[in-house]
């Protein structure tokens, strides 16, 4: 048996495994929180709980109506954007012309109520959620012992980062949304509705953020405070990467997720925090971030 | 006597607390080039602004082809048949100086005159070699020559032009007069606000003089002579 | 005599009479340490402009010092105190020196990571207690008074409080004071002025880790325990709230809004019950039950409607007779 520094390398390559399928969590939602800010000026702090609304809408799905995976995979994003707008338009519209920590404090009340709200209907333990038939088990590599759910999550999680990418690097619309991010009010004097494409993309971001929420229902338990932990890790995220590259989110994500796995293995009193200390060190010697153009 | 294309009155607008347009007054005919004359922080560019509704407060009246829009977001007026060239230039970074023509849509105005992207690099040559560059990394007058064909691309038939000459040399001022004379003969209505008093007087029919937020002189074109001294002491030229 | 410092005294004269009117000192003091907690809170937030959102590291890290050096190291009350607020200053050194390189949100965001990184420290370390936290803290006493006796403590912690506000005061009206509020206001105005605009940050965070951990401190003796509820991030969420709804920026903002967070905390099952059987709607029951709830909702009301708190909104009731 292969041993890297005192590990069975089976026991390796899963850690990495499931360090790329975390990856691909931060990478999705740190884009999501990238894109917002961009144009909205506001943090989300409620990304973490649009994550959860789609897993537990995927769960209720299932649980109520019996619908399949598949189906809420294209349904609870639908239905979390809905969400979102609803949030955009009814509160968060009303702060843009002030100091951007109101967008950041009204965020966090959201989720208070949201995790409080699922928490008292279903309590804090987790509610288990199945793999979809076609996607059990795995396949043997010799190496690795490779499960196929988890792999699928990885290349659905990274298609979706390659797909906003190509959407906002080299589409017209996408060309829309870096010059209102940069200069809204100048692209409205053109004659473009620049709230409604606000709204859309808050919709379209928390989107993204339920649909990973979905892809991580089997992973991990459906419960109400499954984004919490998450969403602390991916402002680390940010902070490491900076926000001004959509490649830059990407790959520091998927980084940071392996580099947590890894360390989960050789060093497990330190996973938890191993992406806070790096986040130290980024911030002694290149305060901007990795990636980072200043915000 | 027909509706003016653009008429203000009474135009009180506010940056934040500052109360900057204590009440202007003035009206531009469809085909006319107006000039918009006044020292530093007397209020051109704001009033430019107050019109295309990107300021925060605005009180009084602007009717546009007779519609009363002081209550509408910029994106309707800019439908009305409206185009801006701010101070600044507003070339968008992170875009290609091709990406930044192809942004604004043809409005939904009647009959303007909205440029295809074929008739915008005949006319401006240079800007198709440099299609390709970050706008940002264009020349200045490379630059201003985008801002406007860019609204040359909407259909806009009242165009906004702030500062256009500015920081530009001799050569592509002239290009620029050139541009402006051509626009108005093909019946475009111009508001300017210049601070380069050669340059407006060759283009303008009229002319404002504007101090501390209100408009203080009319002086037409063919006054101009006359009115010299007085203009040159209002502007401090 | 000012206005003012009357108003304070006779504050403090029916803080000083309260447990002789039925009131539970346990209960005051709660919401003293809170309103201190808030206080520190306000004094980055208010006066310098500076969200963290961490800030139960320094509540919840002074605590466990102060706890573990009564309870194992067996120092003495007020060397256990000076030992936490130390250690909190120490953190809010590290923690400051780090979130400082950046602003705005995203020293928030910092704040927000380092308070997580400690809270999974304070976790695992053996020293803490883990999920359970720190137990039977000994109070031990002051000039021989025994400080078991609730009574004792609540003239204790009145007086450490009074004078902790009454510090925090002289510091906002200082030459040190106008100066933050001149780098708030405009911070590149204040550079090009020649003021060293990172060190009075720095200085600032440190002052407000330190009371905050002074904060902590006093709770470990009023409740004779820590536990990792001290540095959850609901915990820093909450004193960004008590400091909202009080007034941002103002001095009594704080005080007040800890009331109110404290009072809510305590009734909001029987209000919710009340508002239950009042309406005939259940909701109101569900949402009796779920503190967090209530918390975010009063967070989004106040977010959009009353920005300045409950200060902020009679002060400017009273100076112009009409609401902002």
């Amino acid at each position: 048996m292969i041993q890297i520094f005192g590990i069975p390398i089976q026991a390796l390559m899963g850690q990495i495994l499931l360090g790329l399928v975390n990856g691909s969590f931060y990478a999705v939602l740190s884009l999501g929180l990238a894109v917002i800010f961009g144009l909205l000026n506001v943090i989300n702090f409620a990304h973490g709980a649009f994550f959860m609304l789609g897993a537990f809408f995927a769960w209720m799905g299932l649980h109520y109506l019996g619908v399949s995976y598949w189906v809420m995979l294209l349904v609870s994003p639908l239905l979390v954007g809905v969400a979102g707008i609803i949030l955009e338009r009814g509160l968060l519209r009303h702060l843009y012309q002030l100091d951007h920590l109101y967008g950041l404090l009204l965020t966090f009340g959201v989720v208070l109520l949201m995790e409080g709200f699922f928490r008292s209907i279903y309590g804090v333990s987790g509610l288990p959620y199945p793999v979809p038939s076609a996607l059990q088990g795995g396949i043997d590599l010799g190496f690795m012992y490779l499960p196929i759910y988890r792999l699928w999550v990885v290349v659905v999680s990274l298609a979706l980062c390659l797909g906003v990418w190509l959407l906002v690097e080299k589409t017209q619309l996408g060309a829309l949304l870096r010059a209102a991010t940069s200069n809204p009010k100048l692209v409205e004097a053109f004659g473009i509705n620049v709230p409604l494409i606000v709204t859309l993309t808050f919709g379209c971001g928390v989107a993204m953020a339920g649909f990973v929420g979905v892809l991580a229902a089997p992973i991990m338990q459906v419960s109400p405070s499954m984004g919490a932990n998450l969403i602390v890790v991916v402002f680390a995220v940010v902070v490491i990467g900076g926000m001004g590259s959509i490649l830059g989110s990407i790959v520091t994500g998927l980084g940071l997720g392996v580099l947590e796995g890894l360390t989960k293995v050789y060093w497990p009193e330190a996973a938890n925090t191993v992406v806070f200390m790096i986040m130290v060190i980024v911030l002694v010697l290149r305060p901007a971030g990795l990636f980072g153009k200043q915000a | 006597m027909t509706t003016p294309m653009l008429e203000i009155s009474d135009l009180h607008a506010w940056y934040g607390e500052a109360h900057v347009l204590h009440g202007v007054n003035f009206q531009v005919h469809q085909g006319e080039v107006v000039t918009l004359l006044g020292r530093n922080g007397a209020g051109r560019t704001t009033t430019l602004r107050a019109v295309f509704g990107l300021l925060n407060r605005r009180e009084g009246s602007i009717r546009i082809g007779g519609q009363e829009v002081i209550d509408w977001p910029a994106y309707q007026i800019a439908h009305l048949g409206l185009g801006y060239c701010p101070e600044e230039r507003g070339i968008f970074p992170g875009l290609t100086c091709e990406e930044n023509l192809l942004l604004p849509r043809k409005l939904r105005v009647q009959g303007g005159q909205a440029m295809s992207l074929d008739e915008i690099y005949q006319l401006f040559p240079n800007l198709h070699e440099r299609r390709y560059s970050p706008g940002t990394r264009l020349s200045g007058g490379e630059q201003q020559m985008l801002a406007v064909a860019r609204i040359l691309r909407t259909g806009a038939g009242l165009l906004l032009l702030d500062e256009i000459s500015e920081g530009l040399a001799p050569v592509i001022v002239q290009a620029l007069a050139h541009l402006i004379r051509m626009l108005k003969e093909r019946g475009f209505t111009i508001v300017m606000v210049e601070q380069n008093f050669h340059f407006a007087a060759s283009l303008a029919d009229r002319f404002y003089v504007m101090e501390h937020g209100r408009i203080v002189r009319e002086v037409l074109a063919s006054e101009l002579s006359e009115q010299q001294a007085m203009l040159d002491e209002l502007l401090g030229v | 005599m000012n206005k003012k410092f009357a108003i304070s005294l006779a504050v403090f004269a029916a803080l000083c009479a309260l447990p002789f009117v039925g009131a539970y000192p346990v209960f005051i003091m709660k919401i003293l340490c809170y309103a201190l907690f808030a206080c520190a809170f306000n004094l980055l937030l208010g006066y310098a402009g500076l969200l963290s959102f961490g800030h139960a590291a320094f509540l919840g890290g002074a605590g466990y010092a102060t706890g573990h050096a009564l309870a194992v190291w067996g120092m003495s009350t007020v060397q256990g105190l000076v030992f936490g607020v130390m250690v909190a200053a120490a953190m809010g050194v590290v923690f400051g020196a780090l979130a400082i390189r950046r602003s705005g949100i995203y020293f928030a965001m910092i704040t927000l990571a380092l308070a997580q990184m400690a809270y999974f420290f304070f976790m695992q370390a053996p020293f803490t207690g883990g999920e359970d936290g720190l137990q039977a803290i000994p109070r031990g006493s002051i000039l021989g008074i025994d400080l078991n006796n609730d009574l004792a403590l609540y003239y204790f912690v009145l007086m450490v409080c009074a004078l902790s506000f009454a510090f925090c005061s002289r510091v906002v009206n200082s030459p040190f004071g106008y100066a933050l509020r001149a780098i708030k206001e405009n911070e590149p105005r204040a550079i090009s002025l020649g003021y060293d605009v990172e060190r009075f940050k720095l200085i600032v965070f440190v002052l407000s880790a330190a009371l905050a951990g002074l904060a902590g401190s006093l709770k470990s003796l009023v409740f004779v325990s820590v536990t990792l509820a001290d540095v959850v991030w609901h915990m820093s969420g909450l004193v960004v709230l008590m400091t909202l709804i009080g007034g941002v920026g103002t001095l009594l903002g704080p005080v007040i809004g800890a009331l109110i967070v404290v009072v809510l905390e305590n009734k909001v099952g029987e209000f919710g019950q009340m508002l239950a059987s009042a309406t005939g709607w259940n909701g109101f029951e569900l949402l009796g039950q779920s503190v967090p709830m209530v918390i975010g909702l009063i967070f989004i009301v106040c977010v959009r409607l009353f920005r300045q708190g409950v200060v902020g909104e009679l002060a400017h009731w009273l100076r112009t007779g009409k609401s902002p």
